[in-house]
């Protein structure tokens, strides 16, 4: 029986635009400095940045046959904990939960830094070795939470990074990491802040809660037991465990800055300007029916929970369900909707998890691979520009299994859509006549593609948060 | 309940669930897959309160890596928590990105250095020094002959030097660390001369104030102050020997007007990491961007096109760039808005003299024709630096407008301007009546072993009153082996012909870039340059600027960019981006900092040259001037060791050295007035200029080991020579210190040393009588210092930031005190110099200085050498003239009493002489006056009624009140001194701002807009993006160049020596036959010598924040070599691995990082790697591991020593020899795991 009226709520989104990633991490830092540089947390990481191709932090988190995370659906066509279902978790809470260890993250360290003041004369240069921040003795550094930084590729990185390991033994697809074929891009992560949160199914406390009002996901560190269970819930082990206090932590979408109308650290903090934050209207009573979508259609399935914030229903049944005035405007001028569903380049990162994450990822351009051909994605010859989306260095496989499930094609579109307003743009700027078809070949208006252009280029404060 | 929900996990679970419904009602969704509960949320609260402070300050970091960003620093309960950045800047417009928000990693790690165990909070002396010192003073009782003793007992002086660097530092007071070093700067200025005095403290834009305090110090005492643009070879020399200026770039909003975008030896996203976001974003605008880099950068990320040169290279591909340009847009057709552009703005049009060469070798490329060698114009003022075109209007020689002879007479007044008139100029004498074409011979450097070989090409040339002819375009097509119809030489035969350089196949050999990729890469950059007139850029940095031969690769870079019109254009252009230069407020800065209020002239320094010196780096250089030259060379060159060239460009005024002579300059200054008393001498300077010739009296350079003319007392601020900038760090130590060191024992050298400079068989180890370190952290300075002590922190003082990459100026606010016991760099040298003014009283009191500058840029000391020539008076008859053909001389008063009160008031000069910048003198009796009225004025003593400036506050306010770009007033009365020199039209540029006065309090609350002002070369006026030289291009105001335009040609004789009248290419060194090192490849069972390049760090900026936690943690924790795969398998290396990195200088022991983007044959150890942190002893010596600087040694390249001639004339941080180090090679060997500490 359906209901009278939809039931609407509202969701706090960001989009990243890993074109624009420049892989500084200044918000890994300033998300560091403003909330986890405290003992327990030295590990810890709200927000970190990955180097593709590369293991993650921690590392192999993506290899879910090993970790456990998200949800599956079972023969019955039910959804279900990969680490099990409830029942099952209820007999076997006090059994050690499948979760990364000390070795997956790091043994965090600090360096004897007083020795350079107080070494006695003796015959060389003092020097600050590292010590353990575990056991406090020296130690040799072997791991960070960004070990693979910036490397374009290693052997390490060739054998262990999931991706890389799931296409060769699922698509016999071998991606050499080599000098001639190298490709780097950056992928920056924060908690998901799901929509289908598998952290806050695995926790028998029910310490974890998604804010009504805005969908954030937080760990009520008063009713948190320490079970742990929900590290291993988290497909992308956004949860940590507090060594000190014995609670798990999580990132906090920066709830006290947004309640005061700023926008997160991360964010704002960010110097590429590719993050986005706004809000989105979705129905939450559709949600169960997508994360049980095929998987290639998982994507789909999440633009449709979805839901159009100008439509008059929506707002009619949004306003029904409480959702304020302000928050309702907000919903409307959201860059993030904007980029999710309007112009469809931002995509959600492994909707295969079924969490129905709400970080979502305009997917990166990079170099031709090959300098003979004359070709280039270059914006200046709108005619081969298609064509060479299948040359950029960046396997779109790759990047198909990061954002679509593996559907290829959907990264493909992306890509060509970022192309097309570069080519058209170029005409703008060089004050040549407009090309029409430009716009027409990705299925988009012209105004369309200058409006995202705008977004994406001109990305003023106010139109990113 | 119905069951075509979608349900959770399974029946059990519902069943569950429904229990607990049972008992606790609430709202589900109808799948029941979200509860909707009430309460549960006091957790909220922790976060709620860790977020909560009590006041955000606006401050920045001071730390040379151009971002010069805002930032909020978080302070709760008196202690600084963290800090992000402002996102305040004011707008660059509707329709473009803003500034905001502008930081890194780097600067968001900063607040943790203010309370971490690396933080110096007291003033710390090593223990045996104390000791010694104690001793002395006990027995003495007077501090500066306690000094005295310890420094000069043979004993106890080597007793303290050697325990430099080996800890045993103990804390003691400021009072004591004052008395100190105030004692020995009084034992150095008494005993040896105030010249053996030095200072060392970079980049004042990052912290205008602590910069121009200290520097004011050392000015006001008679120190020398040596450079650090050209030392970190930041400095492009192709600035200054192409456009007259020492760099001037686009701010990185103007990125986003470029249409086409090459980032060439450039990492944006690691080191302009603010404004990496300009390049990413114009991408979207279609613009095409393209990065030339052997590896692949964080930005090739980016790029359409990766143009994977290898290292070194650059050049090669540029000048095949140039060939296909020049062929396509000269020759094949003829581009009108090249070719416009040319003519007005180039050398293009301007004649050049073919000459025979002496030896034999047929025609050579000779001088500019001058004015002084037409018979109608030989006698017009400064003729001969008045160059000539061929007017195709009256088909005879014509003389532009806008040379550097129009430029410092009263006759010319009005004519230094680019406006030609009714000239039309011929840029090629082809087709022209009279010329025919001729073979000319062109050296060439494609042999990788670096030998020149000569090329023939021809060319149209005619005569001019007796002297062959021909255009600099005539050249430059010859140069560059662009045929034409009907002419001699040796062509290629297409672009696919690999033997002829300069050609797409010839540098495919060289550069592994395939041909066609070249010959495309030629026609995008030359099509948009021409479609959007001038809209292409290339952002250009160290990656190319710190090889030995970097100033030639920027020649065939940016000669890119003059043939198609971008230089001078928004949106186009060359944009060099290493280190910090851009002091926007200048002229207050350099007149403060250099006390020119006081006195005139300071002694500022070179410091490629002073360190290449006084460290003995010279001693093991095996590679010799001569080793540059071209195979036409006329011998000008011909066996002068470096060291001889440095002493030459000594003597003849070319450039600076300190100390200036073998005697001290208060002594010399006092036999000099003596000997005018007497009525032996006119002046104190023809006296000088006398014993000089007659050899009585010598260059202190040219006995540089002897003790009189060591350094003695030297000063540390703002700054890490010792751990960063150090090219020879091991040498530092050997010589310079007298400590330990890791230099490998090698002869090489021996076989050519010196003529003029003297060679001691023993070197001296210790030459420094004192070292003081002011830092707020453990360096590997500190660590080698005498005295260390605590600075202030950038959040715990007040100063000015600016750089070239955006157009503002903003404040440092102290967020807290300076705690514990640190001050900041104004108190310091506060402090100091009341201490030294009270020991003066006893010790040195009133005395004069004779003070020796060289001929200075921007100055009529530019038109001192006609013709560019090498006027040597030593060991010939030609007179020694001062000013002429040596240095500049002066006499300077100094009362060392009253050094204090003269530091913290402005002096009477400022109103008496001016303000000088950039030959543009500002009167500011105004601002003085009214600086006065702000701050009140010194009420007695030796600056009575001088206004105060004793507080770091009060000097910003005196640095932006006395420059243009903060002061309408005064940029609008530089414009009209401007328009009377050019007859052009510019205060327009500045009108309307005359009321606007810039601040410090304006510019803590927000980033201040800077004013269009004739300090810099472009305009912002109407609130356009900044671009250099669009003042030049557009109101037709002279470049200041020898012909006022930017030059392709270079004639100084020792330009043609070398081989660089033109853009050209020249391989990176041979090491292995230069310094003896290994051959590049395998050596030896698991060994491999590869080229040792010292790139930017992602994890510093420089030595600042390398030992920093965070970016430790980051990164890989301590010191790395970045190796391809295959060279570290070859020599059974793994990834982590500890290796060990050598070469003659010293070892480097790091752990291997083994990564698929770097190809075969190079390692990339990250600049500004210290030895402070996870350093373990090397297998290679048995001693701590070095810095990155300990593999390398300074090459000093002696065309850079150049001066005394039109645009390759001195000037502090503007011209001298750059200190590269890209060209080091280094052994790499897998070293044992077991490592020591």
């Amino acid at each position: 029986m359906a209901p009278q009226r939809r039931r609407v709520m509202a969701q706090v989104a960001m989009v990243m635009n890993l074109d624009k990633c420049i892989g500084c991490h200044t918000c890994s830092v300033t998300c560091k400095q403003a909330w986890t540089n405290r003992s327990g947390l030295e590990y810890v990481w709200f927000n970190n940045v990955e180097t593709r191709p590369g293991q993650g932090y921690p590392r192999t988190y993506e290899d879910q046959e090993k970790w456990q995370g998200g949800w599956v659906r079972t023969r019955s066509g039910r959804l279900q904990l990969r680490s099990g279902g409830r029942f099952k978790k209820l007999l076997s809470i006090f059994a050690s939960p499948v979760q990364p260890e000390m070795h997956d993250y790091y043994e965090p360290w600090t360096y004897d830094y007083e020795n350079l003041f107080q070494s006695p004369l003796s015959d060389d240069f003092p020097v600050a070795r590292p010590k353990s921040l575990v056991t406090g003795d020296d130690m040799a550094i072997t791991a960070s939470a960004n070990w693979d930084d910036s490397l374009g590729g290693s052997e390490a990185s060739e054998a262990a990074d999931p991706i890389l390991v799931k296409l060769r033994e699922e698509a016999n697809l071998h991606i050499k990491t080599e000098y001639e074929k190298t490709f780097m891009f950056f992928v920056p992560r924060i908690c998901e802040h799901c929509l289908n949160p598998s952290c806050m199914a695995s926790c028998p406390s029910g310490a974890i809660y998604k804010r009504e009002e805005d969908g954030i996901v937080l760990v009520d560190q008063d009713r948190c037991r320490g079970w742990r269970q929900c590290i291993t819930g988290c497909p992308y082990k956004k949860i940590y465990f507090n060594h000190r206090t014995g609670k798990a932590e999580k990132c906090h979408f920066c709830y006290p800055r947004l309640e005061v109308g700023l926008p997160t650290v991360c964010s704002e903090t960010c110097v590429g300007r590719l993050r986005y934050i706004g809000l989105i209207l979705y129905d939450p009573d559709a949600v169960t029916a997508a994360a049980l979508a095929d998987d290639k259609d998982l994507y789909q399935a999440q633009l449709d929970v979805m839901l159009d914030p100008r439509d008059p229903q929506v707002i009619a049944d949004a306003k029904a369900s409480g959702i304020q005035p302000d928050w309702l405007e907000a919903a409307q001028r959201s860059p993030v909707y904007a980029l999710i569903k309007h112009f469809k380049v931002a995509l959600p990162l492994h909707p295969e998890y079924r969490t129905m994450p709400m970080v979502w990822y305009v997917p990166p351009l990079s170099p031709v691979v090959d300098l003979l051909k004359d070709q280039g994605h270059d914006s200046e010859a709108g005619g081969n520009l298609f064509g060479a989306i299948d040359a950029l260095r960046i396997p779109l496989e790759y990047l198909a299994e990061l954002f679509t499930a593996g559907d290829v094609e959907m990264v493909r579109l992306v890509l060509q859509k970022l192309a097309a307003m570069r080519s058209y743009m170029r005409d703008v700027t060089l004050g040549r006549p407009r090309q029409p078809e430009l716009a027409a070949a990705v299925g988009m208006e012209e105004r369309a593609l200058e409006q995202m252009y705008r977004l994406l280029a001109i990305a003023k404060y106010d139109e990113r948060y | 309940m119905t069951t075509d929900v979608p349900r959770l996990d399974g029946p059990a679970a519902d069943a569950l669930l429904k229990v607990g419904r049972f008992f606790t009602k609430w709202e589900q969704t109808d799948d029941g897959r979200a509860q909707f509960r009430e309460g549960g949320r006091a957790g909220d609260f922790f976060y709620r309160d860790r977020w909560s402070h009590d006041k955000v300050v606006r401050s920045t970091h001071g730390v040379n890596c151009t971002g010069s960003c805002s930032w909020k620093v978080y302070v709760k309960d008196g202690i600084i928590t963290w800090e992000a950045q402002q996102t305040d800047y004011p707008s660059t417009g509707p329709d473009r990105p803003e500034y905001e928000p502008r930081g890194c990693p780097r600067g968001a790690a900063f607040s943790w250095y203010t309370y971490s165990p690396t933080r110096v909070r007291y003033p710390y002396a090593r223990g045996v020094l104390l000791e010694l010192y104690r001793e002395a003073k006990h027995r003495l009782g007077d501090p500066v002959e306690a000094f005295r003793e310890i420094s000069t007992d043979p004993v106890k002086r080597r007793k303290y030097q050697q325990a430099r660097g080996k800890g045993g530092l103990v804390r003691i007071t400021w009072d004591e660390a004052l008395e100190i070093a105030a004692a020995s700067y009084v034992n150095t200025i008494k005993h040896y001369g105030p010249d053996r005095c030095v200072s060392f403290s970079p980049i004042p834009a990052m912290s205008m104030v602590s910069h121009a305090i200290g520097t004011r110090f050392n000015h006001l005492i008679g120190g020398a102050m040596t450079s650090f643009y050209d030392w970190y070879a930041d400095l492009p020399v192709a600035s200054p020997q192409v456009f007259g200026d020492q760099t001037d770039v686009p701010e990185s909003g103007d990125w986003w007007d470029a249409t086409y975008l090459m980032m060439w030896g450039s990492n944006v996203p690691v080191t302009r990491t603010p404004d990496a976001h300009w390049m990413a974003e114009v991408r979207y605008r279609g613009t095409k961007v393209v990065t030339v880099s052997p590896d692949y950068a964080d930005n090739v990320k980016f790029a359409d096109d990766w143009i994977p040169a290898q290292a070194g290279t650059d050049a090669a591909l540029a000048m095949a760039m140039g060939h296909v340009i020049l062929k396509e847009n000269f020759v094949d057709r003829q581009s009108e808005y090249f070719t416009d552009y040319t003519k007005q703005f180039t050398d293009f049009g301007m004649l050049i003299t073919l000459e025979e060469h002496p030896d034999g070798h047929g025609l050579v490329p000779g001088k500019f024709l001058t004015a002084a060698d037409l018979d109608a114009h030989r006698d017009t003022s400064d003729a001969a630096f008045k160059t000539v075109m061929w007017d195709r209007a009256t088909g005879a020689p014509a003389i532009p407008n806008g040379s550097m002879g129009h430029r410092y007479n009263e006759a010319d007044q009005g004519m230094w301007n680019l406006d030609l008139g009714d000239i039309d100029p011929a840029l090629t004498l082809l087709g022209e009546a009279g010329a025919e074409g001729v073979e000319v011979n062109l050296p060439c450097f494609e042999d990788p072993r670096g030998e020149g070989s000569i090329i023939k090409r021809g060319l149209p040339a005619r005569r001019v009153e007796g002297r062959l002819v021909t255009t600099v375009f005539d050249l430059m097509l010859a140069q560059y082996g662009v045929g034409r119809e009907g002419l001699p030489g040796v062509w290629a035969a297409g672009y696919d012909d690999p033997t002829v350089p300069y050609t797409p196949a010839w540098q495919e050999e060289i550069t592994s870039v395939p041909a066609e990729a070249v010959t495309r890469l030629a026609r995008e950059f030359a099509q948009n340059s021409e479609e959007s007139k001038g809209r292409t850029m290339i952002i250009i940095g160290a990656g190319i600027c710190h090889w030995f031969h970097a100033d030639a690769t920027y020649r065939a870079i940016i000669a890119l960019l003059m043939m198609t019109g971008c230089i001078g254009r928004n949106g186009g252009g060359w944009a060099h981006y290493v280190g910090q230069e851009k002091c926007r407020p200048m002229t207050g800065w350099f007149n403060m900092a250099n006390a020119m209020d006081w006195q005139r002239p300071p002694r500022t320094m070179i410091g490629t040259a002073y360190w290449y010196m006084h460290t003995d780096q010279w001693r093991t250089d095996g590679f010799s001037a001569d080793r540059i030259k071209s195979p036409l060379s006329q011998g000008r060159l011909d066996g002068m060791h470096t060291a001889d060239t440095v002493a030459l460009s000594h003597r003849l005024g070319w450039m600076p050295f300190y100390p200036q002579f073998d005697v001290n300059p208060l002594d010399l200054a006092d036999e000099a007035a003596a000997a005018v008393e007497r009525g032996e001498f006119e002046t104190p300077q023809a006296y000088v200029a006398a014993r000089l010739k007659s050899g009585d009296l010598k260059s202190a350079v040219e006995d540089i080991d002897a003790p009189e003319n060591w350094p003695r007392t030297m000063i540390l601020w703002r700054s890490n020579l010792f751990g960063s900038s150090a090219k020879g760090a091991e040498y530092f130590s050997k010589h310079l210190l007298g400590t330990h060191n890791n230099v490998m024992e090698n002869q090489h050298g021996a076989d050519a040393r010196p003529k003029v400079v003297k060679w001691h068989d023993e070197a001296p180890e210790g030459k420094l009588d004192l070292l003081i370190t002011a830092d707020f952290r453990m360096t590997s300075s500190t660590l080698l210092s005498d005295l260390v002590l605590p600075a202030a922190t950038w959040y715990e003082k007040h100063d000015l930031s600016s750089t070239d990459m955006h157009p503002y100026v903003h404040a440092f606010t102290p967020a807290i005190d300076p705690p514990w016991e640190t001050k900041s760099d104004f108190d310091l040298f506060a402090d100091l110099a009341t201490r030294i003014s009270q020991f003066a009283r006893k010790h040195l009191g009133v005395r004069k200085d004779l003070v020796a500058v060289a001929l200075q840029h921007d100055t009529p000391g530019q038109i001192a050498q006609p013709g560019g020539h090498v006027p040597d008076w030593r060991g010939t008859d030609v007179d020694a003239v001062p000013g002429r053909n040596l240095p500049v001389l002066a006499v300077v008063e100094r009362d060392y009493t009253a050094i204090a009160d003269k530091l913290l008031t402005v002096g009477p000069l400022a109103e008496k002489l001016g303000f000088t910048v950039k030959n543009i003198t500002y009167d500011v009796s105004h601002q003085v006056e009214r600086l006065g009225r702000l701050h009140g004025v010194y009420p007695s003593g030796p600056a009575e009624g001088r206004p105060a400036i004793n507080t770091d506050q009060r000097l910003a306010e005196a640095i932006l009140t006395f420059s243009g770009t903060t002061n309408g007033e005064l940029a609008t009365q530089g414009f009209h001194t401007l328009e009377r020199k050019t007859g052009r039209k510019l205060a327009d540029l500045s009108a309307g701002s005359e009321e606007k006065l810039i601040s410090f309090v304006q510019t803590q609350q927000s980033p201040q807009p800077v004013i269009t002002s004739p300090e810099w070369s472009g305009s912002e006026t109407g609130g356009r993006r900044y671009a250099a030289f669009t003042i030049n291009t557009e109101r037709l105001k002279p470049w200041h160049t020898l012909s006022g335009r930017m030059h392709f040609f270079l004639d100084h004789d020792w330009m043609t020596d070398a081989g660089e009248n033109l853009p050209t290419y020249r391989p990176p060194l041979d090491m292995t036959r230069a310094y003896g090192e290994p051959e590049l490849g395998p050596n030896g069972e698991k060994a491999i010598t590869v080229r040792y390049l010292t790139v930017h760090n992602k994890w510093s900026i420089h030595s600042e924040y390398q030992d920093n936690l965070f970016m430790l943690s980051l990164g890989r924790g301590g010191p790395q070599a970045w190796l391809s795969v295959a060279d570290a398998r070859s020599i059974g290396v793994s990834d982590n691995d500890w290796v060990e990195l050598t070469s003659a200088n010293g070892v480097f022991v790091a752990r291997a990082v083994v990564t698929s983007k770097l190809p075969d044959g190079i390692c990339y150890v990250q600049h500004a790697q210290e030895r402070t942190i996870d350093v373990p002893k090397s297998e290679a010596t048995g001693r701590r591991g070095g810095i990155h600087n300990s593999v390398t040694r300074i090459l000093l390249k002696p065309t850079h020593l150049i001066g005394g001639y039109a645009h390759q004339a001195y000037a502090f941080n503007y011209l001298g020899p750059t200190g590269v180090q890209r060209d080091i090679v280094s052994t790499v060997r897998r070293r044992s795991q077991e490592v020591q500490y």
